[in-house]
């Protein structure tokens, strides 16, 4: 019999695994209060770290074609596929999922994917319109991204709910620095090795576990990040980051979804959340 | 050469730039297949086209000795590699090439002008290059006044040229633009058309020192500038794209550039040159290869 | 110095060597069945069809020919298909069948390129980088509609169609099966495809794909033959919908056909496309421009901008540079990586062509031609323009579908408007000029479905592509393109 190797969970932050500078650490039981993995208690440096980073790799993200996009994200859905075994067994481990429900949020974590990787070089021709102004001029608005988006992923589901919130914020352009579940958070560190592997460039989704009390402060007051997408479904939290935001008059878009299993939470309504809309006149005329 | 008379510089006359259309027609080009004896004369001819290159405040003569012997002979036991065309310096080792280079039909190219910058008096530009001359230089690469040209006075960029022109006496001269500096193709174009009706005897496109430098776009600007000036005026004049010219593979596309917009009559190291100073290993190697089918190794190709 | 008019000479100076793209891993079977049922099964009709390489002349392969009987059932098994298995298979679901069929091709990339080329004629660097791309870019977008139609068509209960017939051209033989698949069954329909008669090769291959991709036996039939079978898919009774792309001529009669029994239709036919060149164009670019839009594809090509209307100030300054731009192009050899022009896709689009071309000369255009070497078999045609043309030559009205060019000059914007929309085509119009507002003036009153500004021949699967007047209606690719494929009740 050989001893298996155990993981160490680290963050994901500008396209590599590093642990947290603090050092510091939280323990992860499962469910039988068996001890599973120790993950890093990432510290505001960590944060501003992956702020940095993210913003470095914005522009060039979001200067690819809609094509290139849009197949990185489905190579994403491949990664997952390709590991469905290993994800199902981290979330029977942590939050201590049954085999099928394990399974069905794999399952719909690859399916959100695809209909986000499918949403990239289609989004601008339904939010992006002509203009008909009443002068000579050629008047169009585009959608843009907004540049570094907060996300604060909720609790459960861990891996769902991390996929439901990352893949509209960055099909349209944006770099995220998310959050992970606090109580749960091995599936979505796991799921930075999909990241790694899909071709997506580095610093475009960063991830960092840790205490949320500790950390969503710090993002939520940052100068460089433009939008918070807050689905932590904790009221006062939800009152803090609304106010704090305000420093750089930051978009907050709020979300308390009753099932990430439903057709509504996923949609182009997730992805408008995170653009600008640039209105451009031309004149017409020799 | 320097008798050859200026032409007036009209701006408003240059031809407008299309940034898309020219950049795919330049992309397009490099997807040129060059194989086999295509490619082995390719790499000669390439090979012959080198201005071997050492531009560096710590440029010894030791240095540019060694650099000369590899400009005669890049690929010793191989006397099918012809030597390349130039050596380029700064002006204060230009005795030390002159002397290493001796016989071998190697020719001395040197900087002047306040290299790279060029933000010096034109005195002291005009002083460089009458030096550099004296003590050898068969060619000068001089920079031109970017300031001034970005700021608008066409007059003193172009009188500058002139100047220098006259200081090169015998010497033949090569304008450098800096495109990485003038940034648009327009700019380019511009540029280009100035230097040719000022009496340059090639255009150039870097000092190596700004990136981008010589990209597959810039060069075709420059050269369809040349085409355009040869048509009008019958005068032929020559190219060297410098900068950033590291593989075989780029150097082919600028070849590649080069024979189908201007023709048989450039392929030639009198109208074409390539300013570089790696490049001549990954000629070497690639022209190994392609000799005997095996991948080569940088270990096995002289670093001068 | 020089005593004669300065020339450029484009002669073997550094020649380059033949660069043959390898064909030794391209899979050619000697025989081909039709596509139905999920099967590639012998013909009813017990007819089969030579199909050849039209730079060589030699005989690729034999390929059955589809008769009446086996159009039947292919139609019915399209129906049961539709009715059994894809009308109830979630959208997302439907999605990722064809995401599937867009990766394949991109791994079977070359093989496909290369076969498009040793079928049809065209430049492997053509078929490489812009035909095979493009058509999995196709079924690559279309996949991500599937889940998504309730925002293409807001407030209406989408469903699908049900069997659509889809008859496409030689032209871009695997780019319009794409053309025509991807949306159909992204929107949940099923089809029966009949790829033009010379260019039947990459059709199957994509059978092959589909098969391996294990798509839903019946979703896609394919059943090569030539106008006879073309016409069972129009006229059979449970085609729901006709999709065809080829000429006006042929389009005028199915669009006979149809009319009057219920079936949906959208012709993509021919076109007359006039390249307009304004004095303030970026020249050179602007020649680029007129070269790919009439050469690319040899100019078999429906969007070709197959008109320069040149403004008389710089007319002499582009017809010389377009002079020295076609001696530069390379004509031969389609799976040599270094030709620009390859052969004409058959003897018969060979006659048509130096038909019009010796009723151009009649006429008393003045032609000019790259003095490029023809091979001696294979059906070739040298890069061709005809200056001195006057509206009312055939040449100016009349579709070529060859690399042949008619100049005209223009003397201000108003007449070139005029001139470019003087015909009974409308699929599409180039303008060059650096002046924004006037490209804004120009391309809003052009009659053409795609307008291109600075620019020629460009196509994205995001990007709405189809006529005005005679040169059909409907468009493919973008939201627009999906309004075909779908049952709208609000």
């Amino acid at each position: 019999m050989s001893l298996d190797v155990r993981k160490t969970y680290k963050l994901y932050v500008g396209g590599e695994f590093v642990r947290t500078e603090s050092g510091r650490y939280d323990a992860v039981e499962s469910a039988k209060k068996k001890f599973l993995a120790n993950v890093s208690r990432g510290s505001r440096k960590d944060l501003r770290e992956a702020v940095r980073k993210a913003r470095e790799a914005q522009p060039g993200w979001a200067a690819k074609t809609a094509y290139l996009k849009g197949q990185i994200l489905y190579r994403m859905a491949e990664m997952l596929e390709g590991r469905a075994e290993s994800f199902e067994k981290v979330l029977r481990d942590s939050p201590g999922l049954s085999p099928a429900a394990a399974k069905k949020e794999v399952r719909a974590s690859i399916d959100r994917l695809v209909h986000y990787a499918g949403w990239s070089d289609k989004y601008t021709a339904i939010l992006g319109t002509v203009n008909p102004v009443a002068s000579s001029y050629f008047d169009f608005s585009v959608p843009e991204p907004m540049g570094v988006v907060g996300i604060v992923a909720p609790d459960a589901p861990d891996l769902l709910g991390l996929v439901s919130h990352l893949a509209p914020v960055i099909v349209c352009g944006n770099a995220a620095v998310v959050l992970v579940s606090e109580t749960s958070p091995l599936a979505s560190l796991e799921f930075a090795e999909v990241l790694a592997t899909s071709d997506l460039p580095s610093g475009v989704a960063n991830l960092i576990s840790g205490r949320r009390e500790e950390l969503v402060p710090h993002l939520a007051r940052h100068m460089d990040v433009l939008a918070i997408s807050d689905a932590a479904g904790d009221a006062a939290l939800s009152k803090q980051i609304g106010q704090d935001a305000a420093v750089n008059v930051k978009r907050v878009r709020r979300y308390a979804l009753p099932d990430y299993f439903s057709g509504k939470a996923q949609g182009l309504d997730y992805i408008e959340a995170f653009t600008e809309t640039k209105t451009t006149w031309h004149p017409i005329g020799v | 050469m320097s008798t050859v008379p200026t032409l007036p510089f009209d701006p408003a006359a240059v031809p407008h730039v299309d940034q898309v259309g020219v950049e795919e027609r330049a992309a397009g080009l490099g997807k040129r297949s060059i194989k086999k004896d295509a490619k082995k004369a390719g790499i000669r001819l390439a090979i012959s086209m080198i201005d071997l290159t050492t531009l560096e405040g710590k440029d010894s003569e030791g240095k540019v000795r060694q650099m000369c012997r590899k400009a005669i002979q890049p690929m010793p036991g191989d006397p099918t590699v012809p030597h390349v065309a130039a050596v380029c310096v700064y002006p204060n080792l230009v005795p030390v090439a002159k002397e290493a280079l001796e016989g071998s039909g190697v020719k001395v190219a040197s900087v002047s002008t306040g290299f790279p910058a060029g933000l010096v008096p034109l005195p002291v530009k005009i002083e460089d290059t009458r030096r550099a001359v004296a003590m050898g230089a068969d060619e000068i690469d001089m920079v031109i006044d970017r300031g001034a040209f970005l700021a608008g006075d066409y007059g003193k960029v172009s009188s500058e040229i002139l100047a220098v022109k006259d200081a090169c006496g015998e010497a033949h001269q090569k304008v450098i633009l800096e495109t990485g500096e003038l940034e648009t193709y327009d700019n380019v174009r511009k540029a280009s058309h100035l230097a040719m009706a000022a009496g340059a005897d090639f255009i150039k496109t870097s000092t190596g020192k700004v990136a981008p430098a010589a990209t597959p776009a810039v060069v075709l600007v420059m050269l369809e500038a040349i085409r355009d000036f040869y048509l009008d005026t019958g005068r032929r004049i020559g190219m060297k794209p410098a900068g950033g010219i590291k593989t075989t593979k780029q150097a082919l596309h600028l070849l590649v550039l080069v024979k189908e917009t201007l023709g048989d009559a450039w392929l030639t190291p009198d109208l074409f040159r390539l300013g570089a100073s790696t490049l001549t290993n990954d000629l070497l190697m690639q022209l190994t290869k392609e000799m005997t089918g095996r991948y080569q190794n940088e270990d096995y190709f002289t670093k001068d | 110095m020089e005593a004669e008019r300065p020339r450029l000479e484009f002669g073997s100076a550094w020649e380059y060597s033949p660069a043959p793209e390898s064909k030794d891993h391209v899979k050619i079977e000697k025989r081909y069945g039709l596509f139905i049922g999920g099967q590639f099964v012998p013909p009813k009709s017990k007819k089969y069809f030579q199909t050849i390489n039209p730079a060589t002349e030699e005989v690729l392969a034999e390929v059955a020919e589809a008769g009446a009987e086996d159009v039947d059932a292919a139609v019915r098994a399209a129906e049961e298909a539709h009715r059994k298995r894809w009308s109830k298979l979630a959208p997302a679901e439907r999605g990722k069948y064809v995401y599937r069929i867009a990766r394949m091709i991109q791994e079977k990339s070359r093989e496909l390129a290369v076969l498009e080329s040793m079928n049809g004629g065209k430049p492997i660097k053509e078929s490489r980088d812009v035909d095979v791309p493009l058509a999995l870019a196709h079924f690559f977008y279309h996949a991500g509609w599937a889940d998504k139609l309730e925002y293409a068509f807001p407030r209406h209960t989408v469903s699908s169609i049900g069997v659509c017939g889809q008859i496409i051209p030689w032209n871009f033989p695997l780019l319009m099966a794409a053309w025509k698949l991807a949306p159909a069954l992204a929107c949940g329909n099923t089809v029966v495809l009949k790829p033009a008669e010379t260019t039947p090769l990459t059709s199957l291959a994509l059978a092959r794909i589909i098969q391996e991709a294990d798509l839903p036996p019946g979703v896609v039939n394919i059943v090569p033959g030539a106008g006879e079978t073309g016409a069972h898919v129009v006229n059979h009774p449970r085609v729901r919908k006709v999709a065809f792309t080829g000429s006006t001529e042929v389009g005028k009669i199915i669009q006979r056909a149809v009319a009057g029994t219920g079936k949906r239709l959208t012709l993509e036919l021919g076109g007359k496309a006039a390249n307009i060149v304004f004095e303030d164009a970026p020249l050179d670019q602007a020649v680029e421009g007129i070269i790919n839009g009439i050469y690319f594809n040899q100019g078999h090509v429906c969007c070709a901008g197959s008109r320069l209307l040149v403004q008389e100030s710089v007319a002499d300054a582009v017809l010389g540079k377009l002079e020295r731009r076609i001696a530069t192009l390379r004509l031969g050899d389609p799976l040599d990586k270094n030709t620009d022009v390859g052969a004409i896709n058959s003897k018969m689009q060979l006659e048509k062509i130096r038909e019009l071309v010796a009723c151009g000369v009649e006429e008393g255009a003045e032609i000019h031609q790259s003095s490029c070497a023809i091979p001696a078999k294979g059906f070739f045609f040298p890069p061709t323009f005809f200056t001195g043309v006057a509206q009312s030559h055939r040449i100016a009205r009349e579709e070529i579908f060859g690399p042949v060019l008619a100049v005209m000059t223009f003397r201000t914007p108003e007449e070139a408007v005029e001139k470019a929309n003087n015909i009974p085509y409308g699929l599409s119009a180039g303008i060059w000029t650096d002046k924004g507002s006037k490209i804004f003036k120009i391309t809003s009153k052009m009659k053409a479905g795609v307008v291109w500004a600075n620019t020629f021949n460009k196509f994205d699967p995001s990007s709405p592509f189809g006529g005005y007047k005679e040169s059909g209606f409907g468009r493919e690719g973008g939201v627009q393109g999906l309004r075909a494929y779908v049952e709208l009740t609000s």
